[in-house]
C-alpha cells in the first residue's frame, strides 16, 4: 500500500465496476493522472472520455445519473469543482443527481504544476452546495472504501483525492468506512487536533510528539467535511478545550471554518487553523510545498502551544 | 393518435396566457414560439406515458432552454401528468411548477433546467445511457438560439458527434430574439445549421410553426442512426398573440389582465 489516494479510488472504481453494471465513468483527458484509466482498462464500454471539456462532461454525467447509472467524473479537482462549478450546481445537486465527482491534484501537494492547478477552493465551494457531501479520504484504504461506500449511497458527492503517495495509516482488512462519522484515531485530553486527507499522518505524527511531552492530543480523522460529524467536534472540544485543524486547502471555507461554524454555535472554544491562508501555491516539490506552507507537525504543535 | 394538434398547440398557448397571466412573472415570447414543437413530440412523437412519468424505456425531452417552462407544463398538463388547474400555482410559493423545470418535483419534468447551455450534455448522457442498457428510446432536446452562445453547447455538439448519438435529437427555437436585442445585436449566432453541421450533425431546416414539418422533420431525423440530428426551426417569437410576435419586450414580463383578456380572445377566435 502506501499509494496515492487517486490510485486506490481509480482500482477500486475498477474492480468494482465487475460487480456493478451500472457504474461508469468519464473524465477530460487526464485518466492518465486522474488514475480513472485504471477503469478504462477494466470496462472500456462504459468508459467515456468527454475531451478537454468539464462542463460537458458533468452534465453528461447528470444525464446518465438519471437513467440510473452511477458516474464518477473525474479531472483535477481544480477544474471539475471550478470549471464546472455551475453545472455541478445546476445539473446536479440542484437535481439531487447520483453524480460522484472525483478532483486529483488537489492542494500544493499537486506540485511543480503550480498556483494555477493546486486547488485550495474547493473544500469550500463544494461544501457551499445543498445535498453535496464531501469527503477528503487520508489514505489509499481509506479512498478505497470510501469510492466503495459511494458505488452503495445516493445523491451528489465530491471526494478529493491527492497526487502524492501518502503513508498508509488504517488497516484494509479490518477498515469501516461511514459517511459523516469522524474518525478518533487517538483520545487525548489536552487538545483535539481535527485533520482530513494528507495532513491525519502529520496529525498523528504531531500527536507523538507532544506525548513525549506529557501533552494528550487527540487526533480525529475527519474524512467527511460534509456533512460535517458535528457531535464529535462537540464532544471532543467540550473534553480538551482546545482544537487545531488542518487541511491541505484554503483556511477560507474548508474544514477549519466547518468546525469553526459548528463550535461558535454550539461550543464556544479556542480554534487554529492551519491550511493555506488565502493564498495561491506556487512550483515546488509537492512534499517540499507542504513544509513551506506550514501544513506540518511542527505547526500544530505550536499552534498548540498558543493556545496551551 | 388521431389528435388535433392544431387544437392543442392552440390550447398551450392558452395555458401558457393564463399560467403567465396569473402568476405575474415569466417568459411568454419564448415559451410561445416553441408550442409548436413540443406539441408534436408530446402528443405525436413521444414513446411516454403520463401514468408512469419514470418508465426507464420512455423517450425523454430535455427543455433545455428552460424558461419557456409555461409551454413544458401546459404540454405536460394537457397530456394528463397532472391537473390542468395546477397551471395557475406556477411560480407560487408551495407549487411544484417553479420558475423553471425541476425534475424532482413535476411528473413529467425529465431533467431541472433554467441555468442555460446545460441540456443538450445532460440529454447526451441519457443517450449514452439508453445505449449502454441496449434501449431505444430517443432524447429530444430543445434549445433557444440566444442559448447557444454557451460554450457549453458546443462542447456537447463535439461529443455528440464524436459519440455518434444517434438518439439525440435536438431543436433550436431559432426566434432571433433573446433579451438585450435580436442575436445579431447581442451575439451573432447565424448560421445555425452551419455551425451545427461542421460539428458533424445531421442538420434539417424547417418552419418551426408547421405541425406537419416538425412531424416529418423527426421521422427524417430518426433515419439517421449514426450521429445526432438538430431541426434548427425557424420560429416568431410571441407566436399566436399578435403583440407578442417579434417583440424583444415579452421576452421575460407577463401579461396583465386586460393584455391577456386581448391575448386569449385572439387565440381562441373571438
Amino acid at each position: 500500500m502506501n499509494s496515492a489516494t487517486r490510485e486506490a479510488y481509480a482500482q477500486a472504481i475498477a474492480e468494482l465496476s465487475a460487480e456493478n453494471p451500472n457504474i461508469v465513468a468519464l473524465d477530460a483527458d487526464l485518466a492518465a493522472a486522474t488514475k480513472s484509466g485504471a477503469f478504462k482498462k477494466a470496462c472500456p464500454e462504459r468508459f467515456f472520455d468527454m475531451g478537454i471539456a468539464e462542463a460537458d462532461m458533468v452534465g453528461t454525467a447528470a444525464g446518465l445519473a438519471t437513467c440510473g447509472k452511477i458516474p464518477f467524473a473525474s479531472s483535477f479537482s481544480v477544474f471539475v469543482t471550478g470549471r464546472a462549478f455551475e453545472q455541478v450546481r445546476q445539473s446536479v445537486c440542484y437535481s439531487d443527481l447520483n453524480v460522484k465527482l472525483v478532483g486529483s491534484h488537489a492542494g500544493p501537494s499537486c506540485g511543480e504544476d503550480g498556483g494555477t492547478h493546486q486547488a485550495v477552493e474547493d473544500i469550500a465551494i463544494m461544501r457551499s452546495l445543498p445535498n453535496m457531501t464531501v469527503v477528503v479520504p487520508a489514505d489509499d484504504v481509506e479512498a478505497y472504501a470510501a469510492t466503495k461506500a459511494a458505488v452503495e449511497t445516493l445523491g451528489p458527492m465530491y471526494i478529493r483525492v491527492a497526487r502524492l503517495a501518502s503513508p498508509t495509516i488504517h488497516d484494509a482488512d479490518t477498515y469501516e468506512f461511514h459517511f459523516g462519522k469522524g474518525e478518533v484515531l487517538r483520545e487525548g485530553t489536552d487538545v483535539t487536533i481535527i485533520a482530513c486527507g494528507m495532513m491525519v499522518p502529520r496529525a498523528l505524527d504531531a500527536a507523538d510528539r507532544l506525548a513525549e511531552e506529557g501533552v494528550s492530543a487527540e487526533v480525529i480523522n475527519m474524512h467527511t467535511i460534509k456533512p460535517l460529524d458535528e457531535e464529535l467536534v462537540v464532544a471532543s472540544a467540550k473534553k480538551t478545550g482546545k482544537v487545531v485543524t488542518i487541511e491541505e486547502a484554503s483556511i477560507v471555507g474548508g474544514l477549519g471554518s466547518a468546525v469553526c461554524e459548528v463550535l461558535s454555535e454550539k461550543c464556544p472554544t479556542p480554534v487554529r487553523r492551519i491550511g493555506m491562508p488565502d493564498i495561491f501555491g506556487m512550483s515546488g516539490a509537492g512534499g517540499e510545498l507542504l513544509d513551506i506552507y506550514g501544513l506540518t507537525a511542527d505547526h500544530i504543535i505550536e499552534c498548540y502551544r498558543e493556545m496551551a | 393518435m388521431g389528435t388535433d394538434l392544431k387544437a392543442v398547440a392552440n390550447q398551450i398557448r392558452i395555458d401558457i396566457i393564463e399560467s403567465l397571466a396569473a402568476a405575474g412573472s415569466g417568459h411568454p415570447g419564448g415559451s410561445l414560439s416553441c408550442a409548436d414543437i413540443l406539441t408534436v413530440l408530446y402528443f405525436e412523437k413521444m414513446h411516454i406515458d403520463p401514468e408512469n412519468p419514470n418508465d426507464p424505456d420512455r423517450d425523454r425531452l430535455v427543455l433545455s432552454k428552460g424558461h419557456a417552462a409555461p409551454a413544458l407544463y401546459a404540454a405536460l398538463a394537457e397530456r394528463g401528468y397532472f391537473p390542468r388547474e395546477d397551471l395557475l400555482t406556477l411560480r407560487k410559493y408551495g407549487s411544484h411548477l417553479q420558475g423553471h423545470p425541476n425534475m424532482a418535483d413535476t411528473p413529467g419534468v425529465d431533467m431541472s433546467t433554467g441555468s442555460l447551455g446545460q441540456g443538450l450534455a445532460v440529454a447526451n448522457g441519457m443517450a449514452l445511457a439508453g445505449r449502454l442498457d441496449n434501449k431505444d428510446y430517443y432524447v429530444y432536446v430543445i434549445m433557444g438560439d440566444g442559448e447557444i452562445q454557451e460554450g457549453e453547447i458546443w462542447e456537447a455538439a463535439m461529443a455528440a458527434s464524436h459519440y455518434g448519438l444517434g438518439h439525440v435529437i435536438g431543436f433550436v427555437d431559432h426566434n432571433g430574439l433573446q433579451i438585450d436585442g435580436t442575436n445579431d445585436e447581442v451575439m451573432t449566432v447565424n448560421p445555425v445549421a452551419d455551425k451545427f453541421a461542421a460539428f458533424g450533425w445531421n442538420v434539417l431546416s424547417i418552419d418551426g410553426h408547421d405541425l406537419e414539418a416538425i412531424s416529418a422533420a423527426v421521422d427524417e431525423a430518426k433515419k439517421c442512426e449514426d450521429r445526432p440530428t438538430v431541426i434548427v426551426c425557424e420560429t416568431v417569437k410571441g407566436k399566436g398573440v399578435s403583440f407578442m410576435e417579434n417583440a424583444v419586450n415579452w421576452h421575460g414580463a407577463a401579461p396583465n389582465a386586460e393584455q391577456a383578456a386581448v391575448a386569449l380572445a385572439e387565440l381562441r377566435g373571438e
